[in-house]
């Protein structure tokens, strides 16, 4: 039984957005701060660390996962997706994204990853939703500015942008 | 809201778990999809000095349909009990219930049987277990039981299971035809409930069993009941049932929902 000691650092291997990374960890160092401080990935975000805000949703092998509630230990040879993963290029926004800026869908942002984790990844599984599935999605997440309407109207236009294909560009 | 300082074991075989488990008794905690346990564990709640997480442990991740039950091991996590294509026949409640229990991004990595260890009195699958007659396998070193799930839960958060146990699986009878209602009241869904209830039809009539409301999920058989006798009992259990005021609820909004819901669902139970 291989049994990892509280108090030393051990070493977590995962692939993180198609590079493999690698660095050490406190057996009850959480996911959401491995990510944060010692990969330097912030764009996940930490806010009430007991799994009901959503503002630290991932993509741990293909499941949506609260980094706060998960160690990242628990996640040594998985496959990692975080908000740094979805543009296509620095210099590029993906199409729910450019949606997301083009209907006011953030005001501070600190809940934004986390939402935009949560629709990419529900959108490449269901790319026709309805109006009610992507507020049964955002139910998992807390926005403290926005109402949710304009998140709710982005991810459906993302979705009929990217099932028509009439999207040419935007500012 | 960071955990304290605890050793972590990555399980293999059921057999280190057990070993584990029998050398830290209530000091070692079982880690499955974590949604409850890590929770508690990060407001420190739960300081065990041990985790064992059991995820990768293939024979507790199966769903097996036997003669009359389903059995979910310990690793099944939420998200694959709902996509389990059995699951609307042979489990029509839990079909039912389970899009209730937390929210898409939980039941993704929650399992059927962390929800039923941690026992919250409000949450929707130990109410399924009790409402269903369901029995939890529990598993040490040295024996394997099985409990009745009206026996497993012994208070708010609290359930029988010694400290030495695993549990290995539940097994959920599988009732044939029967017509099953839920429905729950919470702030949002996916919330924890505020009043949730399960009826289904007995061979001698009906048996409603309601969440949120006493410190376990609590079930009762009746004959046949309709008009001011179904009233009558369903005033009767609401009052049995104790409800305190909470900042969610009052205790009289709770037993006035345990009362109408009750009416509603064994209507829809009985066309």
């Amino acid at each position: 039984m291989n049994r990892l000691e509280a108090d030393a650092r051990h070493p977590v291997r995962f692939t993180l957005n198609g590079k493999a990374v690698e660095a050490e960890a406190e057996p009850r160092t959480l996911l959401s701060d491995f990510l944060r401080q010692q990969l330097g990935a912030t764009g996940t975000h930490v806010g009430c660390e007991h799994g009901v805000c959503g503002a630290c949703t991932i993509v741990v092998d293909d499941m949506l996962t609260r980094a706060c509630l998960t160690l990242a230990v628990q996640v040594d040879g998985c496959d990692i997706r975080t908000v740094e993963g979805i543009a296509p290029s620095p210099d590029r926004l993906s199409a729910l994204q450019r949606a997301f800026r083009r209907n006011h869908a953030l005001q501070c942002g600190f809940c934004t990853a986390g939402i935009l984790m949560s629709l990419d990844h529900y959108l490449s599984r269901h790319p026709a939703p309805t109006e009610e599935e992507i507020r049964e999605l955002l139910s998992g997440h807390l926005c403290r500015c926005t109402g949710y309407t304009p998140i709710i109207r982005a991810a459906l236009e993302a979705a009929r942008l990217a099932t028509s294909s009439e999207e040419t560009s935007d500012a | 809201m960071k955990p304290a300082a605890f050793d972590y074991v990555r399980a293999e075989t059921a057999d280190e778990v057990l070993s584990g488990l029998t050398q830290e008794g209530g000091n070692a905690r079982v880690l499955a999809g974590g949604q409850s346990l890590m929770a508690m564990i990060n407001m420190r709640v739960a300081k065990p000095k041990l985790l064992i997480d059991i995820m990768h442990i293939k024979e507790l991740r199966q769903i097996e349909r036997k003669a009359g039950a389903v059995v979910i091991g310990a690793g099944v996590r939420q998200a694959e009990l709902l996509a389990w294509p059995g699951l609307a026949e042979a489990l029509p409640l839990v079909a039912l219930a389970l899009p209730w229990v937390g929210h898409a991004q939980t039941r993704s990595r929650g399992t059927i049987c962390g929800s039923l260890a941690h026992a919250d009195p409000s949450a929707e699958m130990p109410l399924a277990l009790v409402a269903l007659g369901g029995e939890v396998h529990l598993r040490s070193a040295t024996r394997r039981r099985r409990m009745p799930a009206r026996d497993f839960f012994a208070g708010m958060m609290l359930t029988a299971r010694a400290d030495d146990e695993l549990i290995e699986a539940i097994s959920l009878p599988v009732l044939g035809e029967a017509r099953c209602a839920f429905r729950e009241v919470a702030r949002r869904h996916g919330d924890f409930a505020i009043v949730a209830c399960a009826a289904m039809p007995t061979p001698a009539g009906i048996r409603f069993a309601v969440a949120g409301v006493a410190d376990v999920p609590t079930a009762r058989d009746w004959p046949r009941l309709e008009g001011s006798a179904l009233d009558d009992a369903l005033n009767g259990f609401a009052y049995e049932l104790d409800a305190r005021d909470d900042v969610h609820a009052t205790a009289r909004y709770r037993r006035d929902l345990v009362r109408s819901i009750g009416r509603d669902l064994i209507g829809e139970v009985l066309q």
